[in-house]
């Protein structure tokens, strides 16, 4: 083999060897890529803006006593069945709560869920940073990082976590919920970020209650806002300086 | 210094010494056993629930930390307070710490929601979070008290033996801080709300450790063959007594100021009077047998042969107590329900204004007791494997100086 042979014999091998990387390098990436284009067009649609805060007023002088609208209607949006389980150990985002005042016999009935808290305690205390409070002020549990350990369930003051102690079947793919981890009430971030409304606070809407107000409590014109600056309402365990999202009327 | 002269060896360990593994190893397998259980089914199997979120594994668990700390008295003692009859034992008490910490931190990791994730919690850090500083507490536990054990072990390491000794004698004063702030932070739940939790947590270790020490010690010499020195035991004994004293104290001080706030009279009279089974364990486990039994056991005068097997006897109690303390604390603390409306009746499905009943489970009782088996497996080889104890347990071995007095 003449030299000039030989060295046309290298050039060949090594174009052919940057062309397979390039190629190797290109499958390799291009996934990656893509993956970033989806997220880039996710982040676009669904991003969460400090300048909202998502709350709720609940009037409990016209939450019903015995009416658990709100709580059929949680368990249907976010696919939250009683369990084969013990009651003790089944998820419960949200419940009626009934009350009656020691002094008066005052009788009151209202939901309880995530408070959604300003500074929550369940976010301090989380090991991994799995408990966390996106920028529009919904508190949720990321279900990748929860390690399950229990601590936020420990903190909180509104016993608003679940613990899921069982294999889940027929989940709503909109919220991923799995054996081993703590959830609660995400205010139905699935629906609130395409614009309606948690599903509790419809479901009461419909039963005619209108008990449960949702809306941004920076935005001075909306409902929520101008309701919470013209009547008296409350913070539960305001004690605890926590400024949940949620308030209340009448109690 | 007559203590260079000593020499350490393996304990040549024969029947005894297997049959022992033998039974720890069955312990071990139960342990694992229970795990595999409940990663398959999940923690439906067990006792725990909504209410009730740490149940007999954290007892357990953090039993064998708290204990951890405490059982690097005696090596504290040697090296940080110079006291030369407890540096042949330094070694084994060093080894003895990461053994039970080894033990508690894997039942705490296996009884997660989701063990399989425990590079997580390597590798993502919320330093607001007590548990995620406890992360590294545990890990630099292993590490200082590691290398203190090898500069005891190594004479070329020797002289770096105070200083290792000192970083460790702080790092676990810390740690048992950490554990107990982890209850002493929780804003919400009344029966933590007190900041004499973190030192009661200190004292307890002391005694909890300073007990296992001398079961472990008592073992190891019959296993070794070795006859234990009257002199290190009585001593130990009164630093056994002092450490039950101290944490009583604190108990009581901690339910009197507890009491003194009238928006806690409510969960004080849970736990003292009218708890059912929380009361009794606090009574007949945590006081009767943890507290009152080892104090009469230890410091009412006897009989000099009869000494060691009533202060193991003791030290039994003392652990059973600390026990009944963790299940007081831990359960006690959580079945007493949430006060979301003070003034009010509460009641819902989710067991709200309710005091909420806890059974545990066979599996995750097995499970915790893994953690002692842990420890003890831990020990049991490095005592066959490694020159962790002198030849010699005897007083004049241990105290020559004390032992001449004596005998002059």
């Amino acid at each position: 083999m003449s030299e000039s042979e030989q060295s046309g014999r290298r050039a060949f091998l090594g174009a052919t060897a940057a062309a397979a990387a390039a190629g190797l390098g290109f499958v390799a990436l291009a996934p990656g890529m893509q993956l970033i284009k989806f997220a880039e067009a996710k982040a676009g649609m669904a991003g969460a803006s400090s300048k909202v805060r998502w709350g709720m007023l609940i009037d409990t002088t016209r939450c019903a006593t015995g009416c658990t609208d709100c709580v059929t209607a949680c368990a249907t949006e976010n696919a939250i069945d009683p369990g084969s389980g013990r009651p003790g150990q089944s998820s419960q985002w949200i419940r009626k709560i009934e009350l009656k005042e020691q002094s008066t016999g005052r009788e009151i009935s209202l939901p309880m869920m995530c408070q959604h808290c300003a500074d929550p305690p369940c976010v301090d205390v989380c090991p991994t940073g799995a408990s966390f409070k996106r920028a529009d002020g919904i508190v949720l549990v990321d279900r990748h990082t929860c390690i399950g350990c229990r601590y936020c369930m420990m903190a909180c003051p509104y016993k608003a976590r679940s613990f899921v102690h069982e294999t889940l079947t027929q989940q709503n793919p909109e919220v991923p919920r799995g054996k081993g981890c703590v959830e609660s009430c995400t205010l139905c971030v699935q629906r609130v970020d395409k614009g309606q409304e948690p599903a509790c606070v419809e479901a009461c809407s419909k039963g005619d209650h209108t008990a449960m107000l949702f809306g941004d409590l920076n935005n001075p014109t909306s409902e929520i806002a101008r309701r919470i600056a013209t009547t008296a309402s409350s913070q539960v365990r305001a004690d605890l300086r926590l400024d949940p999202g949620v308030r209340y009327q009448g109690i | 210094m007559a203590n260079r002269a000593i020499t350490f060896r393996e304990i040549e360990g024969k029947g005894g010494f297997y049959a022992l593994l033998a039974g720890c190893g069955v312990f071990l397998l139960l342990g694992a056993y229970a795990y595999f259980q409940m990663e398959h089914h999940g923690h439906v199997i067990t006792g725990m629930d909504n209410q009730i979120v740490w149940g007999m594994p954290h007892v357990i668990a953090l039993f064998l930390i708290v204990a951890a700390s405490g059982a690097l008295n005696v090596a504290s003692i040697a090296s940080v307070f110079g006291k030369s009859i407890y540096k042949p034992l330094a070694p084994l008490s060093a080894l003895l710490a990461l053994a039970l910490m080894a033990g508690g931190l894997t039942v705490l990791m296996l009884d997660l929601g989701r063990s399989d994730r425990m590079i997580i919690a390597a590798t993502h850090f919320n330093f607001k979070s007590v548990f995620a500083l406890n992360v590294f507490l545990y890990t630099g536990f292993f590490a200082i008290v590691g290398a203190y054990l090898w500069f005891m072990m190594e004479r070329r390491m020797n002289r770096w033996t105070t200083a290792a000794g000192v970083a460790a004698f702080i790092w676990r004063l810390t740690l048992t801080t950490g554990t107990g702030s982890v209850f002493g932070f929780l804003v919400a739940r009344e029966a933590y709300q007190s900041a004499v939790l973190a030192p009661l947590f200190i004292v307890l270790s002391f005694a909890y450790g300073t007990a296992l020490f001398l079961l472990t010690l008592a073992a190891a010499s019959a296993l070794g063959r070795l006859s234990l020195g009257a002199a290190v035991v009585q001593r130990l004994k009164n630093l056994l007594a002092t450490f039950v004293a101290g944490a009583l104290y604190l108990v009581v001080v901690f339910h009197l100021t507890n009491i003194y706030f009238t928006r806690n009279h409510g969960v004080e009279q849970f736990i003292l009077l009218d708890g059912g089974i929380i009361t009794g364990v606090f009574w007949v486990g945590q006081i009767l047998i943890g507290s009152l039994l080892p104090l009469l056991l230890l410091l009412l005068p006897g009989r000099p042969e009869a000494a060691l097997s009533r202060i193991l006897t003791a030290c039994v109690a003392v652990v059973i107590g600390g026990l009944a303390q963790m299940y007081v604390t831990i359960i006690g603390g959580q079945a007493w329900p949430l006060d979301l409306f003070p003034g009010y009746a509460a009641r819902s499905s989710f067991f709200d204004g309710e005091i909420h009943a806890y059974a545990p489970s066979l599996v995750e009782t097995l499970l915790g007791l893994g953690g002692f088996a842990i420890a003890a497996v831990i020990v049991i080889i490095a005592l066959k494997v490694l020159r962790l104890l002198p030849e010699k347990l005897d007083d004049a071995t241990l105290d020559p100086q004390q032992a001449k007095c004596t005998a002059s």
